[in-house]
């Protein structure tokens, strides 16, 4: 007991005493301590530069059960800011050996490593999670992450979102000196696509400015990366026409082969460094060819995969406010941050907390529009209901469930090869789930103009009511 | 919140989860936004969308152009679509597959087309894009060039422009490159 006094010392004066900002529920007292060890588990996505800080923060603030998440191996060059990484480990999964490192120095958590891709796990593994910390770089696995934490958001009759089915996710990102931290309760802050405009697209230069008028050394870069790469392999398979109609020698093959031995004839992958080698020597080539100076090698690398340079000390800071926020979601010992903060120590320091709204249509965390059918209603007579719905009144509807397309208005091919479904029950259609969420979209009228539109719509087929129903469905 | 988890905890020790079965497939935010925009197409008709991974697999697809006047006409041209769970944040990756005699595309299929790349903005749709590729070949045009032959050809002597385009959609060298045949 004196050892867990002095442990806990600093987390105590948050979880033990009471105070005038903290959320309504907070009850403090060693229950709550003892709760957040027990009954939090806590998934981290991502076990790179972020990942590390995070596990390390979140093990040190009282979490015991965490499970760690990424499908990358340790490289050389994650040493400098990867902490929990040594030289031997180089080649071993991330995941691995994060999970091993902050179980030798903090005691009594326990971490499981998974090494593998996020879509590689069902709903069921991210339905175990009581909160989910990314620390991600890419915007399309932020944006899976999300969708598979607003997919256990259920809303009530009145669109209010059910407090037990919110999946809490902290989300932390840096760019050099630059980072953001955010807090996403779905159904009360915006998700990650509500707000996906708050992440800049991508530069992208006109192939034409690569293949005639470079005049930037990122410019020599794309070159190599996106024409260049293609033209080889291409080049030598119409040597091997050329070759093979004049009967010619045997050894033309052979180059042909050898050729191909280098690119393999596949496409280009950044994280073969002997794929990166060969850009960059192609990049030089041409900086030379138009005078332009400063190609390097991590110039290539930085340019191929988007790289900025990542700086240790915005990890530890971005990380810090995301482990923050956890704790204070799960404990409610402090009204967490509302809900979007960005830092920036490019020049002296600032930061700064936004509060965003939520989009009130958003197709990945808003309600829809509620709708209850029987389940005899067919296709056809469910796309007439939507378009007599005061809520809808939507023509021309076409209708998708959970990536399986229901029906198409258009191209007539997919009008065609959808319209038999019209004569089936939705209910059908829909796996005879008793309730779920399906996707439509067409023409509304408001006020005399037609707008085109895309809409989500709660499906609750009546009397089909959780479990004996279901057993029902399946044994009539 | 805490507290939530706790109970729900003791509840799923009582009773395994009422909804049992597990979805079997999520649709990403893009996935449903290129629903949107694939049944609002209105291609022109010199032009045809095909699906060749069924009607669940919609973000890779191939759009066939056939275009009815200029220097190409008669031809047919097929492009491949790639479309990411982040589309329309990102603009959808399109090759040109039939190798073609052509100032903006090279003969790898890569295409230069502002709206794929530079110019490419989330208000724009599959839509756009059909027209623009259609645009190509009505006016090929020499200031982008991605065939730096092609183009200057094209610039300095239209009618020799035309004739290598024939040669090349009826299947034969044009230089020392061997185009197969791609009329209709
Ligand atoms: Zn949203």
């Amino acid at each position: 007991m004196g050892e867990s006094t002095g442990r806990w010392r600093d987390l105590d004066k948050l979880l033990l005493r009471p105070g005038n900002i903290v959320s309504p529920n907070f009850e403090p007292g060693t229950e709550l301590r003892d709760d957040l060890q027990t009954y939090a588990r806590v998934l981290v996505v991502g076990a790179g530069g972020l990942g590390c800080e995070l596990l390390k923060d979140l093990a040190l603030s009282g979490f015991r059960n965490i499970d760690v998440i990424d499908m990358d191996r340790i490289e050389v060059s994650n040493l400098n800011r990867q902490f929990l990484f040594r030289l031997q480990d180089v080649g071993k999964p991330k995941a691995d050996v994060a999970a091993m490192r902050v179980m030798e120095r903090v005691s009594g958590v326990n971490i499981i490593p998974h090494f593998c891709r996020i879509e590689d796990k069902d709903l069921d593994f991210y339905s175990n999670f009581t909160i989910i910390a990314l620390g991600l770089d890419s915007i399309e696995a932020r944006s899976y992450i999300n969708g598979v934490a607003c997919s256990f958001l259920e809303y009530d009759s009145d669109d209010n979102p059910c407090e037990e089915t919110i999946k809490p996710m902290v989300d932390g990102g840096t760019e050099g000196f630059k980072g953001h931290a955010r807090v996403i309760l779905p159904g009360k802050t915006p998700c990650f696509e509500c707000t996906i405009w708050l992440f800049p697209p991508q530069v992208k230069f006109p192939l034409c400015t690569l293949a005639e008028t470079p005049r930037t050394a990122a410019h020599c870069i794309e070159y190599a990366h996106l024409i260049k790469w293609d033209e080889v392999t291409t080049k030598s398979s119409f040597q091997f026409c050329f070759c093979h109609s004049s009967s010619a020698c045997s050894h033309m093959l052979l180059i042909m082969y050898i050729l191909f031995q280098v690119h393999s004839g596949k496409s280009f992958d950044a994280d073969d460094p002997e794929h990166m080698q060969w850009v960059y020597s192609e990049a030089v080539k041409r900086a030379e060819l138009f005078g332009i100076p400063g190609v390097t090698y991590s110039l290539t690398q930085g340019v191929v995969k988007n790289i900025i340079p990542a700086i240790a000390s915005t990890n530890a800071i971005i990380s810090a406010a995301c482990a923050l926020e956890a704790l204070k979601i799960m404990s409610g010992c402090s009204k967490t941050m509302s809900n979007y903060l960005t830092y920036n120590g490019l020049a002296g320091l600032h930061t700064k907390v936004t509060e965003f709204v939520r989009e009130k249509d958003c197709l990945v965390c808003g309600p829809g529009v509620l709708l209850e059918l029987d389940t005899s209603v067919t296709l056809q007579k469910f796309i007439e209901l939507i378009g007599e719905h005061p809520l809808l009144l939507l023509s021309k509807p076409s209708v998708t469930y959970r990536g399986k397309t229901l029906y198409m208005q258009a191209p007539p091919v997919l009008e065609e090869m959808t319209r038999s479904n019209l004569k089936l029950p939705l209910y059908d259609l829909m796996d005879k789930v008793a309730k779920d969420v399906i996707h439509v979209n067409g023409m509304t009228s408001k006020n005399d103009t037609k707008q085109s539109c895309l809409l989500k719509l709660r499906i609750v087929f009546k009397g089909i009511d959780g479990m004996t129903d279901m057993d029902m469905a399946s044994g009539a | 919140m805490i507290k939530l988890f706790k109970v729900k905890e003791k509840q799923r020790e009582i009773a395994e989860n009422a909804n049992g079965r597990a979805p079997v497939k999520k649709q990403s935010a893009g996935e449903l936004r290129l629903n949107k925009d694939i049944s609002e197409l209105n291609l022109p008709k010199t032009t045809t969308i095909a699906f060749p991974n069924g009607k669940d697999e919609l973000m890779n697809f191939e759009v066939t152009i056939r275009p009815d006047e200029g220097y190409y006409r008669g031809g047919m041209f097929v492009f491949t679509f790639a479309v990411s769970p982040i589309y329309p944040h990102e603009a959808p990756k399109v090759k040109c597959k039939t190798k073609v005699y052509h100032p903006n595309i090279d003969l790898e299929g890569n295409v230069c087309l502002n709206i794929l790349r530079e110019d490419w903005k989330p208000v724009l749709n599959i839509n756009t894009i059909v027209y623009g590729l259609h645009h190509l070949f009505t006016e090929p045009n020499h200031e982008d060039p991605l065939n730096h032959e092609a183009a200057t050809v094209l610039r300095e002597n239209p009618k020799q422009f035309e004739s290598n385009v024939r040669r090349a959609m009826t299947g034969g060298y044009v230089g020392q490159t061997y185009f197969t045949k791609c009329t209709c």
